[in-house]
Formats: structure tokens, C-alpha cells, sequence
């Protein structure tokens, strides 16, 4: 919203005088939050959610982290969107495949969310995708919505099976009849829009799921949907136990905090959301931009690297201790390897600690390729073995180079890169060799 | 069914849920913490944060002033209040012969409330047009043809993927012949960031304004479940063709449609209709002291 400012604005406001001092007061913390709660409720976040966010953000700002950091603002906004995220989810969801064809999926939702026209547009992209579906007209009550069904499905190629306005239940179950005979793999079937609190509709919907037990249940949902998404959401989940949520109408300007609600209220996750008019208009769903999106922070990104580069300043310092007590192990190694994809070079890390400035690693850890087929090692190991480095003999070898589809020659190769990276560093905090460091 | 059991039914269940937040929120003093709940509670309406701490300023400032103590007195207060904000809005009445276009966003029910607003104005023996100016939407006229059957009035339309400007012209060429006192223009839901769609409801404009000589009213639609968008809706369209009335449906589920008060606090638009339902009875004409008093 325009009128409140995006929340990045605000946030800096509340921190100029900060980034000056460093150091947050409790009272600024309050302040942050307080921001940071209006601008939730403005992208419409549950009031509830948000609640709970805010105070879960405001114990983690309270933290070390960020009353040592040299720019707690962009910390801030960084723990904001690492929660936002974290709720979402952090990895977009598939539809799931029957493992015997047909895959069936119900839709439901409320009326207006966009479910015939998302009907269409997952039948396009399953075939698309080399699937046979199939599209059952099931809303009976609408005025004509199951010629509207049958013109989405032309404009797709996709045949549509009615049988006029008899019993949904009926229809959804000769459907899958016809589907078998013809081979369909896939059935979409469309139902009525209802209110949650219709207890006839929504019994009629269980009954569809009764007779026809689909591999997908998924609720279609309006993104501009405000406070009620929360209840709206709870009651077809508790009715029907969805597997998942479509999110309509993404292509608006709404900051559709609705998404991060149903999420938090039913555990469910947003698989595909509806961009446009068009019947390709369909995507998966990607939490974390739509983290960013509810913020209303396009430079959000910048914002939170310029935060990183902060973080890793930290992570340097806990680096440095690791070396002192010689406790260096492949989990932190795997670390420097997440580390090196946004930094470039290790020895950037390094040239953070005091007096190891110009240390320098092999120039093939830097590889993309190569940083992760390590990483793949490394993560084939047990967390002991990565803990404990020495019990890593002949079979534990072979198992890891396996698991992690490189070769044992590689795998030896990453362990003595691992040990002189850890002798080396040995070196240097006990000043023994040529490099000393100040502390 | 009269207005008072129509709309109590309709927002029966949306009392319900407030009104027990609100009992239980007094059990103290007026504290602060009793003022972050009493705003929780509006802005769990969809009031929106910033019309919320303005009602609530409000209130706390009168409450202080007049000595209020009791619960009841409270509400009182409150209610007050907030119909006050509801009827600062500039509402004109309708004259006849009237040409009424809905527009609004995809979903938010315009054909629907086309159909019942139809009705209501065919009791109120008027002659009645429909015009099927959403050509864009698969079956949209078929829809509308629908009601126009329920309910027995005269429609005009095009087949789907005509040009909506035509359908109007003709529409109105009708209604001119046949001396209707009120013609219904359906358009497509169109979202109001999507300036090309927005420019094409400016043409639909530039026809109605050449050739309809009697009254222009410009409807939006707005869907009760609808958050804070609601105001970037309004905010585009008002600026685009310029909004006259706010019809609000789907008000029979849980949604509170609390969005009218900031949309009548920043636009001074005031809401028109209120959908209850899917029968063709199910639309009341706005009344913000009840609407207020179904919240609160």
C-alpha cells in the first residue's frame, strides 16, 4: 500500500538513527515490530499469524545477532523474511501422481476463486507435460458453468465429460468409468463454488471424495483473499483434509498475504498459482518470492545480501575460534562451500580473519562443478563421520563415493584437501608458520 | 422478508464470532492492552490497520471525554463511531431512466449481483435491460442470459470474443426504443492493474457517455472476502471511470467485508448493495447503522 510505505522504508526510518550507534535499544525493537506487524496486516496476514511472527521476529532481534551487528536493520529485515519463508516452506511442492493411473483431482473452493478457469489451465499443463486428463463437470448449481467448463476445455484441446445437472457424486463416478475405458490418465473434476459453512455442499464434496478417492484435493483460493482466508482455509482442510492450495489471481497487485495464513492454518502446501487470463497462465509456486512479495520490498534482495556480508563477518569470527581450538570439521567445510557459491572465494572469508589476508586455497575449490561434487561428498558422509573425519577408512569411502556418484580417487582427494586446509590453519593460529595471527 | 431479519440472518454468524471477541475483551479497565484486542478485532473484520487505529483514536478520545465505564456504553460509543465513518461518503440517489454499469475484479460476483439487483427493480415495477457486456469470459453471457430468465426481464448480447463497446451501443439503442427505465451493463472482470483491460472499459465509457441520455451509474463489485486489495481496486477504477457505489457480496459466509469503512473513510464512496446469498432475493439495500450494529 501506498500510503504506508513499503516496509523496507519504514524499517530504515525506525533505524536511521540506529546504524549510526549500533546497537539496539529494546524501545527500537518495539518500535521495528510494530512496523513490521502493520505491514503484515496491510498485505493481509491473519492477525493471528502475524501475532505470532511478530513475537517469534522480536525474540530472535533480541538476540545476539543483531545487537552485535553493524546494520541491525537490514538484519531485521532479513530474520523478517527468513521467517516469512520458513513458514511458507522453503521448496515449491509437485502434484502428486497416482501410481496407478488415473490421477485423480478434486478441486473445491470458494464461488469466484477462479476454479473452472484453473481447471483448464492445469489441463493444459498436464498435457503439456505428455498426461491424457480428462475434465468432469460437476458444478450443477451455477448457471452455466459446465458450458463454461465445456468452452475452457475446447480452448485447451481437453474433452469434457458431463451428465448435465444430475447428482455430482454420479457424474464424478462414471466419469472415472469413462476414463478408464478411454484411457485417460488423468481426471479433473470441477465442482460448485460453496461456502465453507454450507454443511449440505460440503457434504456433497465429501461424498465426490468418498465415492472417487482422489490422489489430490486441492483448494483454490483467491489471492486477494483477507482476513477470512484463515477460516476459509481451516474448514475445507478439517472437512476434506486437502492436499494442497492453488492461489488464483497472483497477477493483481495484492501483496496476497492470504498465503502465508493458509500455510501457517493448515500445513498445506501451495503448489500452483494463477497469473493471467490466458490458460498457460499457471506456475509453480516459490515461497520464498512470495516472502517478498507480503513484504512489499523490492530491493529486498540487495538489502539482505548487504545483511549476509554482515553474517559472514560473523561466521568468520566463529571460523577463526574453530581454528584456535582446532575443532574444524567437513560440517563447517560444507559450510565454506555454501559460503563460496555467494562469495566467490574462500579466501574472501578468510581475508575477514585478522592477519590471514593473504592466504590463499587451490584455485579448483572455487569451481562451481567442483564446489559441488565436494558438496555431494561431504554430504554423503553419516554427521559423524563429518564430525569426526578419522573414522573415514576403506568402506566408508567406497559407500560415500557411491552415495555421492563421484569416485573413491575424489573423495581422497577432498579428505587431504580437507586435512591440509585444517593444518594450515593449524599452523596459523599456533604461529608456526608464516602466518601469525593476532590474537 | 423484511430488511431488519434479512440482514440479521445474513450477518448472523459475523455477529456472532465479534460480538463474543468484544464481551470478552472487557474485563478490566480500559487499558492499552484492552485497545490492541479491540483493534485485533477490527482488523480480524478486515477493517485494515489504518482505519482500525483511526476508530479506535476516535473512540478513546470520546470514551475519555464522556466517562465511559460499562461495556454496553462502550459498544455504544463505538457503533457510533464507526456508522459515522460509514455514512461520511457523497450518495446520490438514483433519477430515472438509468443505465447502471457493474465492473470490478475477476470472481467477485457482478453477474450474480446483476441478476438480484435486476429483480429488485422488477418488483419495483420497472422495465429492466440487461446488457451482456462481459463477451470475454467462457459462457458469461450464457450466464446472465440464465438470470434474465429467473427473473423475466430483456437481455442484450453478443456471441463470446465480441467487441463490449457493440454489445453497449446496441444495448442502449434497445433500451432507448423500448423506453426501459433501467438498463444493467455486465462487463468482464478485469484485474485493475491490467491497464490494457482498463482502457478498454474507458472505450465501453466513451459509448455510454455519446449516446445514454438519462442517469450514469458506475458500480464496483466488491467480493466481502476480499482484504486491504479492496482499496487498490477502488482506488484504480475510481480513477479510471470513476465509482459511484460499492456493491458488496458473498456476505453470507464468515467474511466481515470491514474494507467498506476504509473505502468510505479515504473514497467516500458509499456501499449500495449487500449480497446475503445465491437466491434471487438475497441482496439488501445498504443500511450502515445495521450493517454496523450485524458487526459489532
Amino acid at each position: 500500500m501506498a500510503l504506508f510505505g513499503t516496509l523496507s522504508e519504514k524499517l530504515s526510518h525506525v533505524f536511521s538513527k540506529l546504524t549510526k550507534r549500533g546497537v539496539l535499544t529494546e524501545l527500537e525493537i518495539k518500535n521495528a515490530m510494530r512496523e513490521i506487524r502493520i505491514a503484515l496486516l496491510e498485505a493481509d496476514v491473519n492477525f493471528l499469524v502475524v501475532k505470532d511472527l511478530v513475537s517469534k521476529i522480536s525474540e530472535k532481534c533480541s538476540g545476539e545477532r543483531v545487537l552485535k551487528s553493524l546494520t541491525p536493520g537490514q538484519q531485521v529485515i532479513k530474520i523478517v523474511n527468513e521467517e516469512l519463508t520458513a513458514l511458507m516452506g522453503s521448496t515449491n511442492s509437485k502434484l502428486t501422481i497416482a501410481s496407478k493411473p488415473p490421477t485423480i483431482i478434486l478441486m473445491c473452493g470458494l464461488q469466484g476463486a477462479g476454479k473452472t478457469t484453473m481447471c483448464g489451465k492445469l489441463a493444459k499443463m498436464l498435457k503439456k507435460q505428455g498426461k491424457k486428463p480428462l475434465l468432469v463437470a460437476c458444478d450443477i448449481y451455477r448457471p452455466a458453468a459446465i458450458n463454461q467448463l465445456k468452452v475452457v476445455g475446447k480452448s485447451v484441446d481437453v474433452e469434457v465429460y458431463d451428465e448435465g445437472t444430475s447428482k455430482p457424486e454420479k457424474t464424478a463416478v462414471n466419469a472415472l468409468k469413462y476414463a478408464e475405458k478411454k484411457t485417460y490418465d488423468v481426471v479433473i473434476i470441477d465442482t460448485a463454488g460453496r461456502l465453507h459453512i454450507n454443511e449440505e455442499l460440503m457434504d456433497e464434496l465429501k461424498n465426490i471424495k468418498k465415492a472417487v478417492k482422489p490422489t489430490e484435493i486441492l483448494l483454490t483460493v483467491d489471492a486477494m483473499t483477507g482476513q477470512d482466508a484463515v477460516t476459509v482455509a481451516e474448514t475445507f482442510n478439517k472437512e476434506l483434509d486437502i492436499t494442497g492450495v492453488i492461489l488464483t489471481k497472483l497477477d493483481g497487485d495484492t501483496r496476497g498475504g492470504a498465503a502465508l495464513s493458509i500455510k501457517a492454518v493448515t500445513g498445506k502446501p501451495i503448489k500452483f498459482c494463477g497469473v493471467g487470463e490466458k490458460m498457460d497462465d499457471i506456475e509453480p509456486f516459490y515461497p520464498d518470492r512470495m516472502a517478498s512479495r507480503i513484504l512489499d520490498m523490492g530491493d529486498v534482495l540487495t538489502l539482505i545480501e548487504k545483511a549476509q556480508a554482515n553474517v559472514t563477518e560473523e561466521e568468520a569470527k566463529k571460523l577463526e575460534k574453530k581454528i584456535r581450538e582446532n575443532s574444524f570439521t567437513f560440517e563447517d567445510y560444507l559450510e565454506q562451500f555454501d559460503q563460496m557459491k555467494k562469495l566467490g572465494n574462500i579466501s574472501d572469508i578468510l581475508n575477514m580473519i585478522p592477519g590471514a589476508g593473504k592466504f590463499k586455497f587451490n584455485a579448483n575449490m572455487i569451481d562451481e562443478k567442483q564446489i559441488a561434487r565436494n558438496k555431494a561428498i561431504i554430504q554423503s558422509m553419516t554427521p559423524y563421520e563429518r564430525r569426526n573425519p578419522d573414522v573415514i577408512k576403506g568402506s566408508q569411502k567406497k559407500r560415500i563415493a557411491a552415495g555421492s556418484g563421484t569416485s573413491i580417487q575424489e573423495v581422497n582427494a577432498l579428505i587431504k584437501q580437507f586435512y591440509q586446509s585444517k593444518e594450515l590453519m593449524k599452523q596459523m593460529s599456533s604461529g608456526k608458520g608464516r602466518f601469525r595471527m593476532p590474537f | 422478508m423484511g430488511f431488519f431479519s434479512k440482514l440479521f440472518s445474513g450477518l448472523k454468524k459475523t455477529k456472532e464470532s465479534i460480538a463474543n471477541k468484544i464481551s470478552s475483551i472487557f474485563v478490566g479497565e480500559l487499558n492499552d492492552e484492552f485497545f490492541e484486542d479491540l483493534e485485533y478485532v477490527l482488523i480480524s473484520s478486515d477493517i485494515g490497520a489504518e482505519a482500525s487505529v483511526e476508530i479506535i483514536e476516535e473512540v478513546k478520545k470520546q470514551s475519555k471525554k464522556q466517562k465511559i465505564k460499562t461495556g454496553e456504553d462502550f459498544k455504544a460509543l463505538l457503533r457510533k463511531v464507526m456508522i459515522e465513518m460509514l455514512n461520511s461518503t457523497n450518495d446520490e440517489e438514483i433519477s430515472y431512466p438509468a443505465l447502471i454499469t457493474f465492473v470490478g475484479v475477476n470472481g467477485v460476483g457482478k453477474t450474480t449481483a446483476i441478476g438480484k439487483i435486476a429483480n429488485k427493480f422488477k418488483n419495483e415495477h420497472k422495465s429492466v435491460l440487461m446488457v451482456a457486456g462481459d463477451t470475454f469470459r467462457a459462457a458469461a453471457s450464457d450466464q446472465l442470459t440464465e438470470w434474465a430468465k429467473r427473473v423475466g426481464v430483456r437481455i442484450v448480447k453478443y456471441s463470446e470474443g465480441a467487441d463490449p463497446a457493440a454489445v453497449v451501443f446496441d444495448g442502449i439503442s434497445s433500451a432507448q426504443a423500448k423506453h426501459d427505465d433501467v438498463v444493467l451493463v455486465d462487463t468482464a472482470g478485469r484485474l485493475h492493474n491490467k491497464s490494457n483491460l482498463m482502457e478498454e472499459l474507458k472505450k465501453i465509457y466513451k459509448i455510454i457517455n455519446q449516446k445514454w441520455q438519462g442517469d450514469h451509474k458506475n458500480y464496483l463489485v466488491i467480493d466481502a472476502t476480499t482484504g486491504q486489495n479492496a482499496l487498490s481496486q477502488v482506488e484504480t477504477f475510481n480513477e479510471f471511470v470513476g465509482i459511484d457505489g460499492i456493491v458488496l457480496t458473498k456476505l453470507d459466509g464468515t467474511a466481515k467485508g470491514g474494507i467498506v469503512f476504509a473505502i468510505a473513510k479515504q473514497f467516500g464512496i458509499p456501499v449500495k448493495y449487500v449480497g446475503v446469498g445465491e437466491g434471487v432475493d438475497d441482496l439488501i439495500e445498504f443500511n450502515a447503522e445495521e450493517f454496523v450494529n450485524g458487526i459489532i
